[in-house]
């Protein structure tokens, strides 16, 4: 093993990351929703081809994680480090698909890359690895870490005065983990108004529904009893998603969270509500029909 | 014996001069601001500390996410907690991204004295060095802790420092350069080498004195950094033909395991291990705890003539 590098205080800007532009889409609700159907269609065929993955909790989180990345994150993807942009923290890495797809929607990286998901060698790894994909924030996957490392990137963003805004997605399931309400706590504490979590509330975890593995009810009574202001909305409509993060990014001295109702498995009906592919990878007849329901 | 002193004093009080000098440097701590000594931090920087309460999983996690943003974070609390009690988050929040978080714990091994098992870390450094890409340091003083401290905010990627909870006397003067990633001979000698590390540097300084007044005459490594530990130094101690290693912690995965691979790969001579046999230690003085597990300078001096029978013609 190697001595670790002394840090170097000066980084040099390349003349490219100068050019780069901050993402701007104008797309309409229409394309917004055909935008999906793609995503959608990406995240089966990827999970396929790679044989594993987990398509339930991507298929869920489709609008929510397109509608930051088209319209209300500021970011750029031919700078993925640009230091002023907005952060979105993926705490549920297990929908790494889904997160992949949108990156490479955006141009961070080209679309034919989603097909390498999980194989060796390949930036696409089977939960985000920070250090190999262009524009993920975070290695995640061990369940209910996000919302502790946003809370340290929003605090660091206050500390130098920037105006970047956090938002980090987190799972129903994964807020079994003690890590969240932990962090959920300090958050208030530390009164992160720079910070949106998002829960996908697709009421269904590996074992089955949420409340008869581990019951979580009253859940949006929880995260104002720790201190949050909730937003509930449904989590596949492009328009309450888009007025939630606007009104959340106005509350001051306090965190949001916004708990996104949502249907896992959402688009393809053999696997909606279906906690068999909450982790199992469609069958090439399955993609097939899949796919079909997704044109 | 020169005077005691608080390394965990000296861990705190560097770290204001640390943020003084540098506004990116912040710290966190899990409500033991008071006994890692980070609340002279806390009081004169209070913008740049989160105290982050009994809660050391989402501690780390914040130290993270901090790093990730270009802050230098240093995190502490006792060693027991810190890895063990946040070893997945450290794990997946630190290590695997290599994120340029310091992580200084304090009353580690089982000097922590009268509040026993629970308190007492004899784990963290198997647990710490298991993680690709972190640079461990237990130092052995006061002075050799200012600049271990020093060390970890200027290199950058993952740093786990180690103190003790008692004052310790100072091996060094203040002449001494830490290097990190070097071993540090304190003593020469040509029969055996022992190779010391935190608390045990000084128990093994009076062994050799009391073994040289007996005809023996030893080498004594001090290894500060434990990883990436100093292979040449060990290399080089092989040619006096036998090894003794002292730590304060299980003999499991400490000094003593990091040192066999390197003396097995390169030149096998014979070694013996002064630490805690594969058990728990109870409340007792941090004196009676070290003569109990077998971690006093009269167990080195054993273990010297212990290895010394095994060495080869």
């Amino acid at each position: 093993m190697a001595l670790p590098k002394r840090m170097n205080p000066s980084s040099v800007t390349s003349a490219a990351k100068h050019k780069a532009e901050v993402f701007s889409s104008s797309a309409s609700l229409k394309e917004m929703e055909a935008l999906a159907r793609r995503i959608r269609r990406h995240i089966v065929t990827m999970i396929g081809k790679a044989g594993s993955g987990h398509p339930g909790g991507s298929l869920s989180a489709v609008e929510i994680v397109s509608t930051l990345y088209f319209r209300i994150l500021k970011h750029k993807p031919q700078d993925p480090q640009w230091a002023d942009r907005d952060r979105f923290i993926l705490s549920k890495g297990h929908a790494a698909p889904l997160l992949y797809t949108v990156l490479a929607e955006c141009g961070y990286f080209p679309v034919a890359e989603l097909a390498t998901l999980r194989q060796l060698d390949s930036r696409l790894q089977g939960h985000t690895d920070r250090n190999l994909t262009p524009g993920v924030e975070m290695s995640a996957g061990a369940l209910g870490q996000g919302l502790s490392f946003a809370i340290g990137v929003a605090l660091a963003g206050r500390l130098n005065a920037q105006s970047y805004h956090v938002y980090v997605l987190l799972g129903d399931g994964e807020c079994n983990e003690g890590q969240v309400w932990e962090a959920a706590m300090a958050a208030a504490h530390f009164k992160v108004d720079n910070l949106t979590a998002i829960v996908d509330r697709n009421r269904l975890q590996l074992d089955g529904w949420c409340c008869e593995v581990m019951d979580s009810e009253p859940f949006a009574q929880k995260w104002r009893f720790f201190g949050w202001q909730v937003i509930e909305v449904n989590g596949h409509d492009f328009t309450q998603l888009g007025r939630a993060f606007s009104r959340a990014r106005k509350i001051k001295g306090k965190p949001t969270v916004i708990i996104a109702h949502t249907t896992k498995g959402k688009g393809v009906s053999f696997m909606e509500n279906n906690p068999d592919f909450h982790g199992k990878a469609p069958t090439a007849e399955e993609v097939e029909m899949a796919l079909r329901e997704l044109a | 014996m020169t005077e005691a002193v608080s390394l965990r004093e000296a861990y705190g009080k560097t770290l204001v001069e640390l943020g003084r000098e540098n506004p990116d440097i912040v710290m966190l701590d899990a409500d033991l601001c008071r006994s890692t000594m980070t609340q002279f931090f806390a009081g004169e920087f209070p913008e740049r500390s989160f105290d982050c309460g009994i809660a050391e999983q989402n501690m780390i996690g914040i130290a993270a996410g901090l790093a990730a943003a270009g802050k230098i974070p240093f995190a502490s609390t006792f060693a027991v907690f810190v890895p063990g009690r946040s070893y997945d988050q450290i794990r997946m929040s630190i290590a695997q991204p290599g994120l340029n978080v310091k992580l200084v714990t304090t009353h580690g091994g089982i000097t922590v004295g009268e509040d026993g098992t629970s308190h007492q870390s004899v784990e963290d450094l198997v647990l710490i060095t298991s993680f690709p890409g972190f640079t461990v340091i237990v130092p052995a003083d006061a002075i050799e802790t200012v600049q271990a401290v020093r060390a970890a905010a200027i290199n950058c990627g993952p740093f786990y420092i180690r103190l003790p909870r008692p004052k310790l006397p100072l091996v060094y003067d203040r002449s001494y350069r830490f290097q990190l990633g070097k071993a540090v001979t304190l003593k020469q000698g040509g029969e055996a080498t022992i190779i010391a590390i935190g608390v045990m540097v000084t128990a093994a300084l009076e062994a050799a004195a009391n073994l040289k007044r007996g005809g023996i005459d030893c080498r004594v490594l001090n290894m500060p950094t434990l990883k990436p530990i100093d292979k040449a130094a060990i290399i080089a101690a092989t040619e006096t033909g036998a090894i003794v290693t002292a730590e304060e912690h299980l003999e499991h995965g400490g000094l003593g395991s990091a040192v066999a691979r390197v003396v097995a790969r390169h030149h096998p001579v014979p070694i013996e291990f002064v630490a805690i046999k594969d058990t728990y230690a109870k409340s007792g003085k941090p004196g009676q705890l070290l003569e109990r597990y077998g971690l006093t300078a009269k167990d080195i001096e054993q273990a010297v003539r212990t290895v010394l029978k095994k060495k080869g013609g």
